[in-house]
């Protein structure tokens, strides 16, 4: 029994450095998931149209499933393991979800998470059609998105109120 | 859906890619954003032995919007481009990148990239064409070369390029301050049905010669002489004028009958969204 | 007590209730923190020592013999560990069974893996095992197996054809099932004399439930158990653990099936998949653990599809719109196999019985009829067949309508069942309902909206608006009895209900359904806490673990909450006398004296005399040398519930706003209304959310969603490319209004909510764009439509409705 070429890796995810040996084919998505064994980014269709298994990459949201790791190291990749605190208590993004009902299964919801985050921090001042443009990326079978799209104005509203506030 | 094995290179500069390319023959590929070749590797459909990544090739990263030429590297992001402020000259290609997938898709996906995969829908060479952009690519041994995108797609996936030669940027050399372009597809995001670029050249609302071209007629994307002629021959910028362009524009085509759309269907969509081009290209 | 208030955090309260009852209160759910934050465990999450990765290799052909079938090369592959096929395994077939005689059913097997012949593309042949995914890729690709093909029997047309090729040489004639039922004296005569006779004729592409997370499992013997465990993700743990023992000759004794977190099913999960079973027995057989994750392309060709039907369908109507008679041919394209445990019956009988719907028939008859053909077999999806007659129900009111000249609402309005209980010309019982009401609340609500006006406007502009209405109802909560009129040979319908109070006080419930995202942790913990005086976090659910969970059927046909739901309710009452009586003991006073208070029992004469749970707790479990004579020790206590006579009915009015766009023929929705009426609602925002989706998946079939096959058999969808899931964009807003007529039989008077809102969307959407093409003549009456035939339609390209 042969195996495929390995490739050494050092991967930067959720600020902690992690060296793994995969073979050269092996998606973000799986490596994430069996070898980091970080297995909240979810696949569900490996062609890169769900955006189940999105996660950040350099900050903008992309397909772990439309990447090879090989292709990630000296990026910067989050996941949705890096949005409650460390001692669990859930993000604003995370707590709009719960409190708006966007998820029901919650097998699509990390990668909606993943993509309003990246999302969010680039465009914080976006409106619900361009949420909603935006929730278009990705593929949720039991919301009919509109608790999603509404999860994620109301985050980003708080987001603009907060910091209204403070200013 | 995992994809098939292959063995992995990571390439320092363009020369190297180049070069290393022409040494493992045709079995090697270049993966950029891989946002159209993974899909097909975790389908099986494309099986390359190796991969050499450009991916670090900061060189070839960037977008450089002057007045009258803008010039975007290959390895540009579709969302680079959709948020870089490229003036008025070349809003169309920023304008037109929302036409691509998704935010991730844009995100990951490239500008040679789509280039180099030539879907007949790609809007990356829907604007390469219409915009008469040249293409400039790199050899092995150093040998470069600069492609007319009108020369540059021959059919089905199908482009001009060598094995060997690597896309390093696209020149648009021409301002198009009035050129739109606009899709159908039955969802957000898809491949488009049927996709139609004008560019116009317009004064004191009179058009006095444009460039009209349509994705998903074909094999490849096209240009389409006929309905420039009515273009070339001018008239007042209005309905009358983009009506005559947008019913040559779909009699010049046999678009292919396939389980989405009919040819009929397909040509009334090249007539009504040549229609909205025009009408956009007029308001911008 | 306070409602819905907002905190400044952005969540709601979570110790919120409505006058002092959970019940009814949007309380947020106590699933979504694992599931927010990368926590919870789904079923490709389970990693276990050893464990091996499953691939199958599957048939290239639609219809065809197995000729050869070589592995040799596989086991070549690096990685690949080993390789089965059919005849290494030995396993028995799944055989769904129907207690219907032979001119009405016939019965036929799906093996586990493909022997002698294969019947459609993508049908398991063999299965490889390997280190992991990739290899066991690498693996099937390497297999070499030949067939001698026949051509394929893919249409309606060529399964019934003379002389057709047979799927199944049990059934020469492709027909599985044929059933005429009903058929009312008289009725021809009803058809000949009545003033307005209908017809409509319709077809629904076939679609595929498509739960975001695919089926999968891993299995593995349990040395220590000396059981086989399988963790699957399936709604019906218990059918899985008897068809699996009974495949692999083992006693059910010596397999547990475990649910792990589910990513929705809607259906597509309630039957048993024979991969399942073949990792299982292979996973034996290498005594090492195996996974299988399917792939979105087997998902989307090889695993279950479902709706696809063709209806020829008559109605009889007198002068001022009244239904007098109603007559129906459905043709259900069941596909390859018969499905465990619901049979290839399922389509053809539900719509048979229940297509009168919310509509009074005095005379009806109709004919059922489920065929094979060369395509994926077929499962239940929410709301089985009544997205599709309920469609054809409405399109036959609305052609009355046109034909008679009258208001299409006033039709139904003449029709609507409005006296309850009503028993229909189907033999069915129909409990209270708010048919009426909610069709004239969605009128209003689209009528106060603006939209009547926003139509008229657009038609002096040239544009296209049209809107349509549904109306329907939805029986959930079958029981048993319900049940045997299928005449399956396992009848489900009751739940049975176990609970334990630890020594802290908390309780943990068990319940025989299997939520796959319909959020049981939160409202089944609603009704137990509201019946012990609970908090929320002191009640745990547990479900989907067939060790201990004594038997369930699963969650399917929106039975959770009505059936499920009211065993736990019991189960947590009987308990709770149990409090009580323990409490009067330590009390020292009379049994009726006492009462069940927050978080205890008092006294009723002398509520400052209380104890606490915890304070009873400690006597049942650490001190029960106190306890009376003839009392056990523990706390627990159990209850059964089965659905009263034919269940009970949710109903539902929904109204759509759609607007055609001449220029590409896309129907863009503008407005979405749904008045609903489940009864009480557990959880209001479940409910919205249940609605919500539900009405996605029904656009999703009215516009998007279709699998076809070519002339050899091959689906035309094996990627989100071609299978045309909507998103964001597509599917609009729902404005919701809730009407609630409380279920009689119910504990706290819910009905389901788990389909309805799919089952009104395709009639709803339909409707509303045969509105919009009113001034052109024509009707379309097929699914999905597509934005070709609107624009053909809208150009004049297509046939004029007669």
């Amino acid at each position: 029994m042969t195996e495929h070429d390995k490739v050494l890796l050092t991967l930067q995810v959720n600020g902690a450095s992690h060296e793994v040996a995969v073979e050269a084919r092996r998606t973000l998505a799986d490596t994430l998931r069996h070898d980091l064994e970080l297995t909240g980014t979810h696949v569900a269709c490996e062609h890169g149209v769900c955006g189940a298994c999105t996660v950040l990459v350099d900050g903008d949201p992309a397909r772990s499933c439309l990447m090879f790791a090989a292709q990630a190291e000296g990026s910067e990749i989050r996941t949705v393991e890096s949005l409650a605190g460390d001692d669990g208590t859930l993000s604003d993004l995370q707590r709009a979800f719960s409190a708006n009902h966007g998820l029901q299964c919650g097998f699509c919801t990390p990668g909606f998470l993943m993509l309003a985050e990246g999302f969010l921090a680039e465009r914080p001042d976006a409106g619900r059609e361009e949420i909603r443009e935006v929730v278009s990326s990705n593929l949720c079978r039991c919301t009919g998105y509109q608790t999603i799209v509404d999860s994620i104005q109301d985050c980003a509203e708080r987001r603009r109120e907060t910091k209204e506030t403070s200013a | 859906m995992k994809p098939p094995p292959f063995t992995y290179h990571r390439a320092r500069d363009v020369q190297g890619a180049a070069d290393l390319v022409a040494e493992l023959g045709e079995d090697a590929k270049f993966l950029a954003g891989g946002q159209s070749l993974i899909p097909m590797m975790n389908f099986r459909l494309a099986r390359p032995e190796h991969l050499i990544d450009i991916g670090r090739l900061r060189e070839l990263s960037f977008v450089d919007a002057r007045a009258d030429s803008l010039r975007v590297g290959s390895l540009s992001t579709h969302r680079a481009v959709e948020t870089a402020d490229l003036g008025a000259g070349f809003a169309v290609v920023r304008d037109t990148m929302r036409w691509i997938g998704h935010l991730p898709i844009r995100a990951r996906g490239t500008v040679g990239g789509s280039l180099a995969h030539a879907d007949a829908t790609a809007e990356w060479c829907l604007l390469a064409v219409l915009l008469d952009a040249d293409i400039v690519v790199a050899g092995s041994g150093g040998r470069r070369r600069t492609i007319a995108a009108r020369e540059a797609f021959l059919g089905f996936y199908t482009t001009v390029l060598e094995e060997d030669e690597l896309i390093v940027e696209v020149l648009f050399g021409r301002p198009a301050p009035h050129a739109a372009v606009t899709e159908f597809a039955e969802r957000k995001g898809d491949f488009a049905l049927v996709s139609a670029a004008v560019d116009l050249d317009l004064g004191a609302g009179t058009v006095s010669g444009g460039r009209v071209a349509l994705g998903g007629v074909g094999p490849a994307v096209t240009r389409v002489p006929e309905a420039e002629q009515v273009l070339q021959a001018g008239g007042r910028a209005g309905r009358e004028l983009f009506e005559e362009c947008a019913h040559a524009a779909a009699a010049a085509v046999e678009p292919p009958e396939d389980g989405d759309a009919g040819t009929e269907y397909r040509k009334a969509l090249v007539r009504n969204l040549v229609i909205h081009a025009c009408e956009e290209a007029v308001a911008r | 007590m306070t409602f819905g208030a907002a905190t400044e955090g952005g969540e709601r309260e979570p110790d919120l209730r409505v006058d002092g009852s959970w019940v009814g209160a949007p309380v947020t759910r106590k699933e979504d923190p694992r599931l927010l934050t990368g926590g919870a465990q789904f079923v490709d999450d389970i990693h276990l020592p050893r464990m091996l990765h499953a691939a199958f290799v599957r048939s290239t052909v639609a219809s065809g013999r197995i000729t050869s079938v070589d592995l040799s090369r596989v086991l070549e592959v690096p990685g690949v560990v080993a390789a089965f096929t059919a005849e290494d395994l030995h396993l028995g077939d799944i055989t769904p069974r129907l207690d219907r005689p032979a001119e009405e059913h016939t019965e036929t097997s799906m093996p586990i893996l493909a022997r002698e012949r294969v019947r459609f593309v993508g049908e398991p042949v063999a299965v490889v095992l390997a280190d992991d995914p990739y290899a066991a890729e690498d693996g099937i690709e390497a297999a070499e197996v030949t067939y001698d093909v026949t051509p394929p029997v893919l249409s309606e047309v060529q399964a019934l054809a003379a002389g057709a090729n047979a799927v199944h040489d049990e059934a020469p004639g492709n027909v599985l099932l044929d059933v005429s039922m009903f058929a009312t004296d008289g009725i021809d005569d009803v058809f000949a004399e009545a003033p307005c006779v209908v017809h409509v004729r319709a077809s629904t592409g076939r679609q595929n439930a498509l739960p975001l997370e695919t089926r999968g499992v891993v299995a593995g013997w349990d040395p220590r158990a000396q059981q086989l465990l399988v963790q699957t993700c399936t709604q019906v743990p218990h059918q899985v653990r008897t068809a699996l023992a009974g495949s692999l000759g083992m006693a059910e004794s010596a397999v547990r099936v475990l649910v792990p977190d589910m990513g929705g099913g809607f259906g597509i999960k309630c039957v048993v998949g024979r991969e399942e079973i073949a990792v299982a027995a292979a996973a034996t057989r290498v005594r090492r653990p195996v996974k299988w994750i399917e792939d979105r392309k087997d998902s989307l060709s090889a695993s279950f599809l479902a709706r696809e039907q063709r209806y020829d369908a008559r109605a009889a109507f007198d002068e001022t719109g009244r239904i007098l008679g109603l007559d129906v041919d459905v043709l259900c394209d069941m596909g390859a196999y018969s499905c465990y445990p619901f049979t290839v019956g399922i389509e053809p009988l539900m719509a048979s019985s229940e297509m009168p719907g919310v509509y009074r028939v005095p005379a009806y008859r109709v004919r059922g009829r489920a065929i094979a053909t060369n395509k994926a077999p077929t499962a239940p999806y929410r709301g089985v067949s009544r997205p599709q007659h309920v469609m054809v129900m409405e399109r036959l009111v609305e052609r009355a309508a046109r034909e008679l000249g009258l208001d299409p609402l006033e039709v139904r309005r003449r029709n609507l069942i409005t006296v309850f209980p009503y028993t229909g010309v189907n033999n069915v019982t129909y409990d209270p309902g708010s048919y009426l009401e909610s069709l004239n609340l969605c009128e209003r609500v689209i009528t106060d909206e603006g939209w009547y006006e926003t139509k008229r406007t657009a038609a002096e502009q040239g544009r296209f608006l049209g809107i349509g209405y549904a109306c329907f109802n939805e029986r959930t909560g079958y029981g048993s009895d319900a049940f045997a009129k299928r005449k399956m040979q396992a009848v489900p319908g009751f739940d049975i209900s176990e609970i334990r109070m630890d020594t802290a006080g908390s309780v943990v419930v068990t319940t025989g359904t299997m939520s796959h995202g319909q959020s049981h942790e939160t409202t089944m913990a609603q009704i137990v806490a509201d019946k012990l005086g609970l908090p929320l976090d002191k009640v745990r659910i547990q479900q989907g673990d067939t060790d201990r969970v004594t038997y369930g059927w699963g969650s399917f046909a929106s039975r959770s909450i009505t059936i499920g739901g009211t065993a736990v309710a019991l189960a947590a009452g009987n308990l709770g006398g149990k409090l009580v009586e323990l409490g009067a003991h330590l009390l020292e006073t009379q049994r009726d004296n006492v009462e069940l208070a927050d978080e205890g029992v008092r006294q009723r004469d002398d509520p400052s005399r209380a104890l606490s749970y915890q304070d009873i707790a400690d006597v049942a479990y650490l001190k029960s040398h106190l306890l009376p004579k003839d009392t056990e020790p523990g706390l627990q206590a159990s209850a059964s519930f089965d659905g009263v006579g034919d269940g009970t009915f949710s109903n539902a009015s929904h109204g759509v706003v759609v607007e055609l766009h001449r220029d590409t023929g896309r129907v863009e929705i503008l407005r979405y209304v749904c008045v609903e009426d489940c009864g009480v609602a557990i959880n209001p925002q479940v409910v919205d959310g249940q609605a919500r989706g539900g009405i996605a998946q029904g656009i999703a079939g009215a516009l998007f969603e279709k699998v076809t096959y070519d002339d050899n058999g091959e689906p035309s969808a094996a990627s989100f490319l071609d299978y045309k899931v909507p998103t964001a964009c597509e599917i609009p807003d729902v404005s919701m209004h809730h009407l609630e007529t409380p279920c009689l039989f119910t504990d706290n008077g819910a009905k389901g909510a788990g389909e309805g809102g799919t089952i009104g969307a395709p009639a709803a959407v339909l409707n509303a764009v045969n509105d919009a093409l009113r001034p052109t003549g024509v009707e379309l009456n097929d699914t999905p439509i597509t934005p070709q035939q609107v624009f053909d339609a809208l150009t004049g390209a297509l046939e004029v409705a007669p």
